[in-house]
């Protein structure tokens, strides 16, 4: 199986280690793994805003890039659910279908289709609080989500209770929206900044060290937050955390 | 005249400001749906019956014209007398004519949204008629001059010193007195006398069902069932996406409201109205006012499923923490987000892009509207209609464009490592920069994934790829 790997803007701008832990940790578990470098986004900012045709462009590049590939896989919730439910910008060629039917948030990857069984070399004693993205939670439903009532069950929690000394926190609110939802933060910024800081004091006060997702844009909002209203809690990739990271 | 659109996040922030009613309003609301959920855990069966009601509404909805003209009919048959309203003018105009034929001078009036949306308490004051809202929290917001904010608790945006001060203003009581129960009693000691003497009593309703011709009012207070029976006639306004083909989908229906709404197993009061009381007289006024209009529209139809529980607004993490007057409008919340601009495309434009597209609304919604996925629909037909804002227009345009070149785009991201690390934090944390006004901007990096992966796996490759050749 060969892998193309998409790395989110943000992540390549703004955290490359959540990029290279991703990229490591497939290696690791011994993929064949490629980052075509003529990537950009997947379109997810314009469709989301509305104007879909705006995001033709960069979808059709992303098809260029990964049309080749068995699975591609991102460390991003919200890029996987634009791919998969919204990438509709572009005709829908055989190539587009299967790039879409394809792609796969890097949890879902090793949970549903590597099947992961340990991580021998990941240890990270710390108290975590995962956040679940709304992406990962309502839309891709790695995590059982507290609005159906339904059975619990969650693929993060199960890839994270195989590492090493780490133990849990449990915010009252797990499901809560962090308040990122892209231009969101801007162009509602009170709203978006008053839950970022509800979410990180909900997981500070439950008595995390570090927020752990699978979503860097929820984290990258949230450090924002924290940082500003001087809540001492750290962020990490669930990545970094499965590849080793021992903080 | 060119209609302004609501400016929610302006209003939303001026709501943040006040933290006493911010705390508050997040909490209280967010008590209700930790309430529903541990009604929803109560019935096993609760998945079955959100499925169950959806489809009897999708039924409904498919085959409007003709359950409308069974209850029509049926209706009829029980002495109740039937009118169309086709808008909200029209409304007004039958309620004003049904009045002026009496002679009524004083209406009570329950609850009603669809009398929000008609706006008939301006229409009917100016022709001498006294309208009393007997709901203790929409009384206060109608003595605020207030739209309520919230479907079914209208005043939860208020605190009890807020409504001291509005009873003192209105009932002569003390301004300091805080007690929730001499508030409720002086607030019974005003509209009693008031409901006595009535000329007419006005109601909204939940539910028309067609093969009984009756129709039926959940409520708490108990003030439906005064507004309807003290007076001896009884108006009754209700939009026409509201009626279920038999009297046995109430089974499904009544477990779900209040369950939905309140976390309560049922209303304290579930009225069926079967026809005019001995002596009196009864009508009923079925409004369209837009409904069909939207029924007619592929992606939006679904939204006339509502069945007016407010679950959508008590789950949103927006909603609470921006409050419902933030909305401009007479539905606030996810579900208003997506009616709203059936009423007005560019006057609520903006409110389909306040949310975060979380998704949590449209999983308790109890007749599974996807609301968040219209969310995301009305974005798009909105952007088409011209109705986003120049800038952001542009600038999705721009971004749009840069995202199809891959070469610009790498120089625009390096820009940025650049900038992130070197302009002075005046230039980065200013007022043309929303996201650092709370919030500190991500920090700067050494070197992008793009640059790492260049320099630690193409070398690589090339070079293991140079030693075979």
């Amino acid at each position: 199986m060969k892998i193309g790997l998409f790395i989110p803007c943000y992540i390549d701008a703004f955290y490359p280690n959540a990029g290279i832990a991703t990229l490591e940790l497939l290696e690791k578990l011994g993929q064949d793994v490629e980052y075509p470098m003529d990537q950009t986004c997947c379109g997810q900012p314009m469709a989301n805003s509305g104007c879909n045709s705006d995001a033709a462009a960069a979808e059709a590049l992303f098809v260029r890039n990964f049309a080749k590939y068995d699975a591609i896989v991102m460390p991003s919730g919200s890029c996987t659910h634009h791919v998969r439910d919204n990438f509709d910008a572009i005709p829908q060629t055989e190539e587009v279908k299967h790039v879409r039917k394809n792609t796969f948030e890097l949890v879902e990857f090793l949970h549903d289709i590597l099947k992961v069984e340990e991580f021998p070399w990941a240890e990270f004693p710390h108290k975590v609080g995962l956040h679940n993205s709304c992406g990962t939670l309502r839309a891709l439903r790695t995590a059982s989500m507290s609005e159906l009532g339904e059975p619990y069950f969650s693929k993060p929690m199960d890839l994270l209770t195989k590492v090493k000394g780490i133990s849990f926190a449990t915010p009252k609110r797990p499901d809560e929206c962090c308040g990122f939802g892209g231009t969101f933060s801007v162009t509602e910024e009170a709203v978006s900044a008053r839950m970022g800081l509800d979410k990180v004091k909900d997981h500070y006060q439950a008595g995390a060290e570090y927020i752990v997702s699978a979503d860097t844009s929820c984290t990258m909002h949230q450090q924002g937050c924290a940082e500003r209203g001087g809540v001492p809690i750290r962020f990490i990739h669930i990545a970094e955390i499965l590849n080793g990271a021992r903080s | 005249m060119k209609v302004k659109p609501v400016n929610h996040a302006k209003a939303a922030e001026e709501f943040l400001d006040d933290a006493p009613h911010l705390t508050f309003h997040d909490e209280r609301l967010w008590d209700m749906r930790q309430k529903r959920d541990q009604q929803m855990h109560l019935l096993p069966e609760w998945q079955e019956l959100r499925s169950r009601a959806s489809a009897i509404k999708e039924h409904t909805l498919a085959n409007l014209p003709e359950y409308l003209e069974q209850f029509e009919a049926n209706a009829k048959k029980n002495g109740i007398h039937v009118h169309w309203a086709a808008d909200g003018a029209e409304h007004n105009r039958i309620v004003g004519e049904i009045l002026e034929k009496h002679g009524a001078k004083s209406l009570i009036k329950s609850k009603s949204m669809v009398t929000e949306e008609c706006d008939m308490r301006a229409y009917l004051e100016p022709r001498g008629v006294t309208v009393t809202e007997t709901d203790l929290g929409e009384r206060i917001q109608q003595l605020d001059g207030q739209m309520p904010s919230h479907i079914v608790v209208p005043a939860v945006h208020k605190l009890v010193p807020d409504v001291a001060k509005i009873f003192a203003k209105n009932y002569n009581t003390d301004p300091n007195d805080n007690s929730p129960q001499s508030l409720a009693e002086s607030q019974r000691m005003a509209a009693r006398p008031v409901i006595l003497t009535a000329d007419a009593g006005m109601t909204g309703g939940n539910f028309l069902v067609a093969e009984t011709g009756t129709f039926v009012v959940c409520t708490n207070e108990g003030n439906a069932d005064l507004s309807a029976t003290v007076p001896n006639l009884h108006i009754a306004t209700l939009g026409i996406e509201r009626i279920v083909p038999r009297m046995a989908d109430m089974g499904v229906f009544i477990r779900l409201l209040s369950r939905s709404a309140l976390g309560s197993p049922i209303t304290q009061y579930t009225t069926h109205f079967r026809g005019p009381q001995k002596g009196g007289e009864m009508h009923i006024v079925l409004v369209d006012n837009g409904r069909s209009a939207r029924l007619g529209m592929e992606e939006f139809w679904t939204s006339l499923k509502c069945i007016r529980c407010g679950a959508c607004m008590n789950t949103c993490p927006v909603y609470r923490r921006s409050g419902g007057l933030s909305y401009g409008a007479v539905y606030s919340g996810p579900i208003g987000a997506i009616i709203d601009p059936t009423f007005n495309e560019r006057k609520y434009s903006t409110l389909p892009f306040a949310s975060t597209m979380n998704g949590s609304c449209t999983n308790v919604c109890p007749v599974k509207i996807n609301i968040h996925e219209q969310l995301y629909k009305w974005r798009r037909v909105l952007a088409e209609h011209h109705e986003l804002p120049f800038v952001k227009r542009e600038i999705m345009h721009m971004a749009g464009k840069l995202m199809g070149q891959p070469t610009l785009y790498r120089t625009a991201i390096n820009g940025t490592e650049v900038a992130l690390s070197t302009l002075p934090r005046f230039v980065l944390y200013n007022w043309l920069n929303p996201w650092g006004k709370h919030r500190e901007l991500p920090h700067p990096v050494k070197q992008t994934f793009h640059s790492w992966y260049k320099k630690n796996r193409l070398k690589d490759k090339k070079e293991s790829q140079g030693g075979k050749a």
